[in-house]
């Protein structure tokens, strides 16, 4: 018979050991998704002590609000709405009015969109270049339009989990996508217009 | 420049990197101490609390006494019971004799 300490506990009953006035039993459940909700504030924030705030906010907003878990969905789920929803506060309140311009790119990063507009073959999807390119273009998109991007194209979720992760109805995210998608190639219009016209 | 090729090959560069999952070395121990932290008492929170929960009783209180107050006005507006009223109310400083100024 296995030892009791050395089985691994459920969510479910994790969660009602912290509800029955239990706190430490939260541990488990912060050591076990952790990792998950870095990757998501990773996403939306660059600087690493950001990412720590946000993740620190999410972790005590689920454990104020894990009485209103009512576990007809797995813990999981619950948790990443609510990181989706306070990455979306944080993009919100940090919201940069300033314009990207050409000035603002590295070297490499030019060489990569010169390369592309030679050959968009010999512009590779893995060099880092284009990892900072794409951050840089994101981070001029509005709160909503950077949401919905990073879900539906980059996460390559569908329109229905992106509707449940942000709280929003399914046409709010269509439009959204729409509109996101529009805002992204007018910016890269605009940096190109700037360099190459 | 073929934006359309950007935006996909951007998103693309994207999608193959994904953001690394690590943990920062005790950050676990960072949140457990937060929320050991006894949370200060916080007045506005606790009255809000305290409007919300009275909410649901006081409407439920005006409903009953509207209705109460409605029935009683229905079953005292009988004709008689009004000119009954109305005469008491014209007679009563003649009825009263004791009265010596």
């Amino acid at each position: 018979m296995p030892d009791s300490a050395t089985v691994e506990r459920t969510d479910a009953e994790l969660i009602a050991a912290v509800l029955d006035g239990d706190p430490a039993s939260f541990e488990p459940l912060l050591k076990r998704y952790q990792p998950r909700v870095f990757a998501t504030a990773r996403r939306y924030a660059r600087r690493e002590s950001e990412v720590e705030d946000i993740v620190q906010e999410v972790f005590l907003k689920a454990f104020h609000k894990l009485r209103g878990f009512r576990g007809d969905a797995p813990f999981e789920h619950w948790l990443m709405r609510l990181a989706v929803r306070t990455c979306y506060d944080f993009l919100r309140a940090h919201q940069r009015s300033r314009e990207m311009s050409f000035a603002d790119f590295t070297d490499e990063e030019t060489e990569w969109l010169d390369r592309f507009v030679a050959n968009p073959a010999d512009a590779s999807e893995n060099a880092a270049a284009a990892r900072e390119l794409v951050d840089k273009v994101l981070a001029q998109l509005s709160p909503a339009a950077r949401m919905v991007i990073t879900l539906l194209e980059i996460e390559d979720r569908s329109v229905k989990e992106v509707a449940a992760l942000t709280g929003w109805s399914v046409p709010v995210v269509k439009i959204r996508a729409f509109r996101a998608r529009a805002q992204m190639r007018k910016c890269l219009e605009k940096l190109s217009r700037e360099k190459y016209l | 420049m073929n934006m359309a090729e950007l935006q996909k090959k951007l998103l693309a560069a994207a999608r193959a990197n994904p953001p690394s999952d690590t943990v920062p070395y005790g950050f676990e121990e960072r949140i457990l101490a937060q929320l050991a932290a006894k949370p200060g008492f916080d007045i506005l929170a606790a009255w809000n609390r305290i409007l919300w929960k009275a909410a649901a009783p006081s409407v439920a209180i005006t409903l009953l006494f509207g209705a109460w107050t409605r029935f009683a006005q229905r079953t005292d507006t009988s004709p008689e019971t009004l000119a009954a009223d109305l005469e008491n109310s014209l007679y009563l400083p003649f009825d009263n004799s004791t009265e010596t100024w």
